[in-house]
């Protein structure tokens, strides 16, 4: 495989193929753009084969000074290349949730996809500041048109609100990138990754790069812009924002916030800390109340994303670990979860919870994957949400208990929701006649489920695939972090250890000054054993 | 004094002279019948000038051997970048008038005026003159042939109403501009003794007097007013929309072009030992310009009048690199002048291709609801131009910015740039406006004309520019702009 530009083949693929989507009729647009779709996912296994676990950190990596002010360079580690694969593995499926309920204007919509597709990629494989920001500012053109174009009923608002919240938060991130290379005369990230900048310039720098990724996480309060987006979105968008682009957010505070300012990130981890602990609670208890079915699922993405950003601040390898895994669980589970809704809203065209009823009785394997889902959302043992919020929380639970104690009610109140949603979906009696008419899921539609439910079941039994790849890079990345790493109140200071038993006599050789210690320190218990 | 030297530094000016003196014959006996090879024949001479400009841009030129006529004119790199630009857009007004002109568009003359093509060659060596003024005399003069010129072509539809009035505006407020401009160089004048710019420049060294202080203050809001910067820029919108498309299209290119050069040169070669007394200025209306050309812009339904806005607010984004007082900073907005002339070229003949059976032209957003469904390829290029001018990468108008931006940053002015690039969001929210109009709304359901060749050709040509593939441009733009602003700074 040396030699082969395997990344920009990548890229490529999808790229050929929405300029042919854009001149091709309806269904041969369709077919184009599930053929490119499938044969980027195969060279995504084929980067992932031949990715060498405990080679170099970054590897298939290919650079060329095309242009002025920044090169074209690309290359993966371990977290990046978990990050295109979730992306490649996503894109299939969201062009077949959208093979039949996308009618008009076909080739552009599957064009817009698979040009969402080459920049996802470009995002994550970018190693030069200033092409990552292009990828990740290229994105909202094609979401703003499939949002825009092929939404639903209040799309307008969506779409100018998701994008002037994006744009006015990455602004300022550019402004940083510039001082930022103009201080370490290089666009280069890994070397950025190593370089140290001036405290004081860290603060304003950090400031401005969460600007961008807090609204793209999105984390309380900045959040607003998700639940319209996703709710206006067509199912595939819904898919693809919260699979892939909310881990933009993730992905910009590990590849960037973390080890290019590490003292600040320290220094404002509080900050995280305390908007991530109001958005469990709070996202937790508005999802609760939801009557519209992506609305809830889009309020739990702000949930769940807020134990990432407390896993990643936690400032250790649990933590960081924790919240890689729960990003890629998320982005399919929640992901999953959005075709589930948009399974059932394209035969019955709402989304409003008290439409359904009994859907276990008309379509059982139906349930079933939508159960497997819930369940994983809620983090059953077993799923690929357990592992990751296990280790996110056990990472905390080393920084703060307090953040731990507040983050794990958000687990208790997933339950809540997400248990309360599938009993008024499916259980229960059938109390709609057209609900209940309803038939079971299609095969097109078990292609969809299929995959990403073993792929939750893989990650859920047999983590250590997925955390194999990148455990060298975190531990890279812990290294550098250990110096800034916030003091932490459930570690406690460790003393002497005794040298017998807390309940034994010790006072056997009595007599002298015994009494005078009574403190009863270890070394007084040694002087005492002599 | 030998003159050869000086004839062969201004031979695209002699060119474009000659020519158009000969198609004024033409133009008065055969009439308007000869309109059309008038505009043919002023087309190939502005090409032939551009292409006597390409040793001069290749090498780059600057020092004493680039000065004419005892320093009257002094032809450097700096001064054939902006040349070359301003050719290029005026060969791309002359593209586009005739099919203008000829139809319903124009009112009830449907003809192309022969004069339409000789007043843009007119203007043009007016223009040439300012770029490469080297003495307030001929900086002077070059601007009035330029104003006079552009003045007649905004009213060239005589029995249109609205085109009457913009000249008229024009006119008045131009010549207003001229004045304090002209006010401001006696006073220049008469703190400093001279009028050649070394000589000013010489003048204004150590403190500055109160009245030489005015003299700059007038000269820069003289060229604000050319430049359409905030707080002169209240002609721009009613002009550019009650002007014909094909002089607006002119006007938001190439005298932009050459008043933005001419500023630059004067503040770096005249004001280049006074900075701190302009920069500050300077800075505000960059600003300024941003700011209200972004609000402006909202409430627009007429798209002349947005574009109109959106070139104020893109002149802010171009001061900003002028602002910045250094070569990096003047390299930035040659790149950024460049893009820009690209993205409103592209805009205007995107507008002017939009149109009815009858001919008549789509002006408001009503019109052009749902464009995407019924013409698809003017859509999508429209949507290429408005993404591209709000600076969304990948697209081109992302480099321009992202060029003065980084000059910005660099020479330390954070805070500036940082308000600067938060107001450029505004202006995104009228640009996304177009691009909902067009593709999310049902169409109108008017039924649209046919396009001649030559507006594909310069829609497509400009739609490749500014799309992802013009940034393998970058790297040839950026050496030929670094060589200009170089040239520029030589005095220093």
């Amino acid at each position: 495989m040396e030699g082969l530009p395997i990344l920009s083949l990548m890229m490529l693929v999808p790229l050929v193929g929405a300029a042919a989507c854009l001149f091709a009729g309806a269904n041969a647009a369709r077919w184009i753009a599930l053929g490119a779709t499938l044969v980027t996912f195969a060279l995504g296994i084929v980067l992932w084969s031949n990715y060498v676990i405990g080679g170099p950190q970054w590897q298939f990596t290919e650079k060329a000074e095309l242009f002025a002010g920044f090169s074209y360079a690309l290359g993966i580690d371990g977290i990046a290349l978990l990050l295109i694969m979730l992306s490649v593995f996503l894109m299939p499926v969201c062009i077949l949730a959208s093979w039949d309920s996308i009618e008009k204007r076909v080739g552009e919509y599957m064009a817009a996809f698979l040009f969402m597709e080459v920049l996802m990629i470009g995002t994550f494989a970018a190693q030069d500041l200033f092409l990552f920001y292009v990828f990740f500012e290229a994105g909202l053109i094609p979401m703003y048109l499939i949002i825009g174009v092929w939404g639903g009923d209040n799309r307008i608002y969506a779409s100018y609100k998701f994008f002037l919240y994006t744009l006015l938060g990455s602004v300022l991130m550019l402004i940083a990138m510039f001082w930022m290379v103009a201080e370490a005369g290089t666009s280069d990230i890994p070397t950025l990754m190593q370089y140290d900048f001036p405290p004081e310039a860290q603060t304003w720098l950090w400031l401005a790069f969460f600007a961008s990724f807090a609204v793209k996480v999105p984390m309380w309060p900045l959040h607003t812009w998700l639940p319209d987006a996703h709710v206006q979105a067509p199912t595939a968008g819904s898919v693809i924002l919260a699979g892939v682009l909310l881990k933009l957010g993730g992905y910009g505070f590990i590849r960037f916030s973390l080890p290019m300012f590490p003292e600040a990130s320290a220094e404002f981890a509080w900050l995280v800390f305390a908007l991530s602990m109001i958005a469990v609670v709070y996202t937790s208890l508005v999802a609760l109340v939801q009557a519209d079915m992506k609305k809830l699922i889009a309020y739990s993405s702000v949930a769940h994303m807020a134990i990432v950003t407390v896993g990643l601040f936690a400032f250790n390898v649990q933590g960081l670990e924790g919240a890689m895994i729960i990003m890629l669980s998320h982005g399919l589970v929640s992901g999953a979860l959005f075709l589930c809704v948009g399974v059932i809203y394209d035969r019955l065209h709402t989304r409003e919870i008290a439409r359904y009823g009994g859907l276990a009785i008309n379509m059982p394997y139906y349930a079933l994957f939508f159960l497997l889902f819930t369940m994983a959302s809620i983090g059953l043992p077993g799923t690929s949400g357990f592992v990751g919020e296990f280790l996110a929380l056990a990472g905390i639970y080393q920084t703060s208990s307090l953040v731990a104690l507040v983050s794990t009610t958000g687990i208790i109140l997933g339950a809540a929701y997400m248990l309360y949603l599938y009993r008024r979906v499916a259980f229960g009696g059938q109390t709609n006649e057209d609900a209940a008419a309803m038939p079971d899921i299609s095969a097109r539609e078990w292609v969809m489920m299929a995959p990403i439910a073993a792929a939750v079941l893989w990650m859920g039994v047999y983590p250590e695939s997925f955390l194999a790849p990148m455990r060298a890079d975190i531990a890279v990345l812990d290294a550098r972090l250990a110096a800034a790493a916030p003091a932490s109140d459930a570690q406690l200071a460790p003393g002497t250890p005794r040298a017998e038993a807390a309940n034994a006599l010790s006072h056997q050789g009595a007599g002298h000054e015994g009494m005078d210690h009574a403190g009863g320190n270890s070394d007084s218990a040694k002087e005492g054993a002599h | 004094m030998d003159f050869v030297p000086s004839f062969a530094l201004v031979a695209p000016e002699l060119l474009l002279i000659g020519a158009g003196l000969v198609l004024l014959l033409v133009a008065a006996w055969g009439g308007d019948k000869a309109a059309r090879g008038i505009a043919i024949a002023a087309a190939a001479a502005l090409f032939g000038a551009g292409l006597m400009l390409v040793p001069g841009l290749h090498v780059g030129v600057d020092g004493p051997a680039t000065l004419a006529f005892g320093g009257l004119i002094k032809v450097d790199s700096f001064a054939l970048f902006a040349k070359a630009l301003i050719y290029l857009a005026a060969i791309g007004a002359l593209i586009v008038a005739p099919a203008f002109f000829n139809s319903a568009a124009a009112g009830t003359e449907r003809v192309m005026r022969a004069e339409y093509p000789v007043l843009i060659l007119f203007a043009t060596v007016g223009m040439s003159i300012m770029v490469s003024a080297n003495d307030f005399m001929s900086l002077y003069l070059g601007l009035e042939l330029n104003s006079l010129s552009a003045y007649v072509l905004a009213a060239i539809l005589r029995r249109d109403t609205r085109s009457g009035e913009a000249g008229l505006k024009y006119f008045v407020l131009g010549a207003l501009a001229s004045g304090i401009l002209l006010y401001g160089m006696s006073l220049l004048y008469g703190f400093t003794g001279g009028t050649a710019f070394t000589a000013v420049r010489a003048g204004l060294t150590g403190e500055m007097g109160t009245g030489a202080l005015f003299g700059v203050i007038f000269v820069l809001s003289g060229l604000a007013f050319k430049i359409s910067a905030v707080p002169f820029h209240m002609w721009t919108p009613d002009v550019y929309e009650g002007a014909p498309t094909p002089v607006t299209a002119f006007f938001a290119t190439a005298p932009k072009v050459a008043a933005v050069a001419l500023t630059a040169r004067v503040a770096f070669e005249v004001f280049g030992g006074q900075v701190q007394a302009w920069q500050q200025i300077v800075m505000f209306t960059a600003l300024a310009s941003i700011i209200f050309g972004a609000l402006g812009a909202i409430g627009q339904e007429n798209l002349k009048r947005l574009l109109a806005y959106s070139s104020i607010n893109n002149i802010g984004f171009i001061l900003l690199g002028l602002a910045v007082a250094n070569a990096d900073g003047a390299s930035a907005m040659l790149v950024y002048l460049f893009i820009y002339v690209a993205m409103s070229l592209g805009s205007f003949v995107a507008l002017l291709m939009l149109r009815d059976d009858e001919g008549a032209l789509f002006e408001t957003f009503a019109d052009i609801r749902g464009l995407s469904v019924t013409r698809p390829a003017i859509a999508w290029a429209l949507l290429l131009f408005m993404f591209s001018l709000a600076g969304i990468p990948p697209l081109l108008g992302f480099y321009s910015k992202f060029v003065v931006f980084q000059a910005t940053v660099e020479a330390g002015l954070i805070a500036f740039g940082a308000i600067a690039i938060a107001a450029s969001v505004i202006g995104a929210f009228y640009y996304i406006k177009f691009v909902k109009v067009m593709f999310f709304d049902e169409p109108a359901g008017v039924v649209t004309g046919k396009s001649g060749a030559g507006h594909w050709a310069l829609l497509g040509l400009t739609a490749l520019i500014i799309s992802p593939l013009g940034y393998l441009l970058t790297p040839s733009l950026t050496d030929l702009a670094d060589k200009a602003a170089a040239s520029l700074f030589l005095a220093v």
